[in-house]
């Protein structure tokens, strides 16, 4: 495959490297990587003040520092931005940087259907985002429950600015699920079997499928739930004979494989990063990725588990019960694994090992508070509660938001050529620890003591006042700890690009090439023969290995930059975006027909346009 | 695509073609987008408050009042589309023979049946939708004709996303520019086609022939 040589093939591309046209019509999945993550880090901060803003109003009792209505908004779109705006799109960013590199292939399989994902995805963010600005926030739950979304109990535009919003987010995800996976399935370097692919990749590969067969569900409900907004039916409204507890039903086949969707990236970043801080290959490579998918398998028969309180009856509850405390084997199997990797290892004490550690060590909190909840009457007493906020917020920060910040410790001198510096990351770590388990370790207690969530605020004298002072405190150093991030990233900034190819002593090809990448990832399609194809050239050259040169890239072919993605991605959000004009302004369906003539304009150039 | 550019057509690590892996994955996610609109139907199977009902009589509001309404759906009409649509697989199949073969006026001609299948059945669904309406199966009437309308809706637009790209295709057959180097763009198309036909398959016994 490289000798695929060309005598009319350009050495470099002919438009510029560089400015801002060269990232919007760009379709390296190097930049598109950059794009995911500066944008899901800015949605993420977002989210982050949304989450400030609703710790100051619960810091005391009868607190008016914003209003019942606004605590609604605010607790809608945190939960909104933090899964669709903020964790998965951080781990796009790794999805896009790093499965090429891992698996030895020069961009994704359809590089300019990646651009496509990501501008569709920008655009969600901001449309979901612009209903801020017209003070119609989306406010009836991230999990929109009938009748909180009907027309009658939601007349504003909030609820439509969710349900699209939702749509076009769908589309980039459905369509950068189907762009990895075929990545993964078929531009696997020369002798890299399915068996001997990265953790990291494994476990993204496993996010694919999930994506592939959640994301469908959830696209059907909102369409019913668009319907019943904008077109008279009744699909869960009562007074029609529809059931609201079907949108419970549809919402959740989705709501619980996206947990894992949001999990296992973070899971096979962990797996990266503890063999290498442990100079030990991963303990149990198979059992890890079989534990992998069985989760992922069986998160798509546990849905029911978040509907206890409803009334199912005690077969569906036994059933839903069972499924869910079946999920503590295979993930236990997981963290057994990671602490085989750990014990015995020659522990070399870096930011990356203390975030992988953290990780682990606050995702088995998460996941016994999880086990807790898989028992019925046990659950019927913690439904509601902060109990509940401090499990998610344990699986979701404490093993999301801990295990991709391993990942951006671990690649951020791979995808900028400059390492982060390691006393303001272990200050990083301290603060974001002490200040996760201040802010949510006490709302188990009071979860236990009766503490309703989504309420915005609580009357004097139920015991309340204390932890919910103590945990809007922990809540600030979590603000700190991400100031510190940021600042160490932007001192990173400021110094000469000089990080190694390998400073980590990497297992995975992308410790083979320099750092950054060239844009053609590999002069060579390396050849592998096991799961840790680096640490194999270490071994045959009898130590380090040289710092690899930098290649001229002559004779290699990479796909041309395009701007049709952008130009479709416009359509999609025409499309989808407009219908929230039906009911204010019915006549201005022109812009859904602009929309779809942008569209598919867009797809025919797209189209016909030479890949290469 | 030139010779010279054909050579980048990088090796693949399974020896398929990667966009026809990618229309088998789309293909598995479609899956559960009909799975969740069949259910969905099944789940309000007899659960309409109000007529027009597909296999019974009911009461339904026409015309300004409730009245009795006749069964709402004609078998034999929608039989023959499904006849329809199913040839049309068959006939897809001729054309990427023909496609393989480098027979274009196997090509042409079958792929044109195929359109022509593809329209009449879009056609019977317009019909029978009108014809629905026009007896008082609005969108919103009751339970059954909105999981009805959007399930078969959205079969519906798939069949005519499958028509205007066999459309294109068609178009560039004519024009010669489907060697069978290039038959492989066809047998994605027929793919999604096959998919398409499938699903009508299953929705024809679940809402048309189930009581």
């Amino acid at each position: 495959m490289a000798t695929s040589v060309l005598d009319k093939a350009p050495a470099a591309h002919a438009t510029a490297p560089t400015g801002i046209w060269s990232w919007i019509t760009t379709v390296d999945h190097k930049r598109i990587g950059i794009l995911y993550g500066a944008t899901a880090f800015l949605f993420f901060l977002i989210g982050g003040l949304e989450a400030l803003f609703m710790r100051i109003q619960l810091m005391k009792p009868d607190n008016d520092f914003v209003s019942a209505e606004t605590f609604n908004a605010l607790f809608t779109m945190h939960g909104t931005t933090m899964i669709f705006l903020g964790v998965m799109p951080l781990s796009a960013m790794f999805f896009n940087y790093f499965i090429p590199l891992q698996i030895g292939a020069r961009d994704v399989a359809f590089p300019r259907l990646n651009a496509f994902s990501y501008w569709v995805f920008l655009f969600g963010g901001l449309f979901i985002n612009f209903s801020w600005l017209l003070n119609a926030a989306p406010n009836a739950g991230w999990f929109g429950y009938a009748n909180l979304t009907s027309n009658q109990y939601s007349p504003g535009l909030n609820t439509d600015f969710w349900v699209l919003g939702l749509q076009i987010l769908g589309v980039a995800s459905m369509a950068a699920a189907i762009n990895f996976f075929v990545t993964i399935v078929n531009l696997r370097a020369p002798g890299m079997k399915m068996l001997r692919m990265p953790m990291f990749t494994w476990m993204s590969f496993i996010t694919q499928i999930l994506l592939l067969l959640a994301f469908p569900v959830i696209t059907i409900a909102l369409v019913f739930l668009m319907m019943d907004r904008h077109f008279g039916t009744h699909f869960f409204l009562p007074e029609g004979g529809g059931d609201p507890v079907l949108w419970q039903h549809l919402f959740w086949i989705f709501g619980h494989p996206e947990v894992y969707i949001l999990i296992l990236p973070a899971f096979g970043i962990v797996s990266e990063v503890l063999p290498v801080f442990s100079r030990k290959p991963l303990f149990g490579y198979t059992a890890m990725v079989f534990s992998g998918a069985f989760i992922a398998f069986l998160g798509f028969g546990v849905w029911s588990h978040h509907m206890f309180a409803t009334g199912m009856g005690p077969f569906a509850d036994s059933f839903f019960a069972l499924s869910t405390m079946l999920i503590a084997v295979p993930t236990g199997v997981k963290i057994f694994n990671w602490i085989g990797t750990l014990w015995g290892g020659s522990l070399q004490m870096k930011t990356p090992l203390y975030f992988a550690v953290g990780m682990v060590a606050m995702f088995i909190i998460g996941g016994l508070s999880g086990v807790m909840h898989s028992s019925p009457p046990a659950d019927l007493q913690q439904t509601d509660t902060y109990f509940v906020v401090a499990h998610f917020h344990y699986v979701l920060f404490g093993g999301s938001i801990f295990g991709l910040t391993a990942g951006a410790y671990y690649w951020f001198p791979k995808m900028f050529g400059r390492m982060l510096n390691e006393t303001l990351g272990k200050w990083h770590f301290w603060l974001m620890f002490i200040g996760f388990n201040v802010t949510f370790f006490p709302m188990h207690f009071l979860g236990l003591n009766g503490m309703p969530r989504r309420v915005y605020t609580y009357p004097e004298g139920l015991n309340f006042e204390f932890w919910n002072q103590v945990q809007t405190w922990g809540s600030m150093l979590l603000g700190v700890s991400m100031l510190v991030f940021i600042y160490n990233m932007w001192k990173a900034a400021r110094r000469p690009a000089n990080a190694p190819a390998d400073p980590w002593r990497g297992a995975t090809l992308e410790w083979l090439i320099p750092s950054p990448p060239q844009e053609f990832n590999f002069g060579t399609v390396p050849a592998v023969g096991s799961s840790t194809p680096a640490w194999d050239l270490r071994r045959a050259n009898g130590g380090a290995l040289p710092e690899p040169a930098s290649e001229s890239g002559e004779g290699i072919h990479m796909p041309r930059p395009s701007y049709w993605p952008v130009v479709t991605a416009f359509g999609v959000l025409g499309v989808i975006g407009s219908i929230l004009f039906t009911h204010a302004f019915p006549q201005w369906y022109f812009i859904t027909i602009t929309g779809a003539a942008i569209l598919i304009y867009g797809i025919y150039r797209w189209a016909f346009e030479p890949a290469f | 695509m030139s010779d010279a550019a054909h050579a980048l057509e990088h090796p693949t690590a399974t020896g398929i073609d990667s966009k026809k892996v990618a229309i088998w994955t789309l293909i598995g996610s479609e899956c559960l987008l009909f799975a969740s609109l069949i259910s969905t139907y099944l789940v309000y199977k007899g659960k309409s408050l109000v007529g027009p009902l597909p296999h019974a009589e009911s009461q339904c509001m026409l015309h300004g009042k409730m009245q009795t309404c006749e069964p709402i759906f004609e078998i034999p009409l929608v039989t023959f589309g499904t006849a329809v649509l199913l040839f049309s697989s068959f006939f897809i199949v001729l054309a990427l023979y023909g496609a393989q073969k480098g027979s274009r006026k196997m090509l042409v001609g079958w792929l044109s049946m195929t359109v022509l299948c593809g329209l009449f059945f879009i056609g019977m669904q317009v019909y029978e939708f009108s014809h629905f309406y026009h007896k008082g199966l609005g969108y919103s009437t009751n339970l059954f004709s909105s999981t009805f309308y959007t399930l078969t809706g959205f079969h519906g637009s798939h069949v005519t996303v499958g028509v205007i790209w066999l459309s294109t295709l068609l178009y560039r057959a004519v024009k010669g520019k489907i060697p069978p180097a290039k038959a492989l763009n066809l047998e994605i198309a027929a793919l999604y086609w096959h998919f398409v036909d499938v699903v009508w398959i299953v929705i024809f016994p679940v809402v048309y022939l189930m009581r």
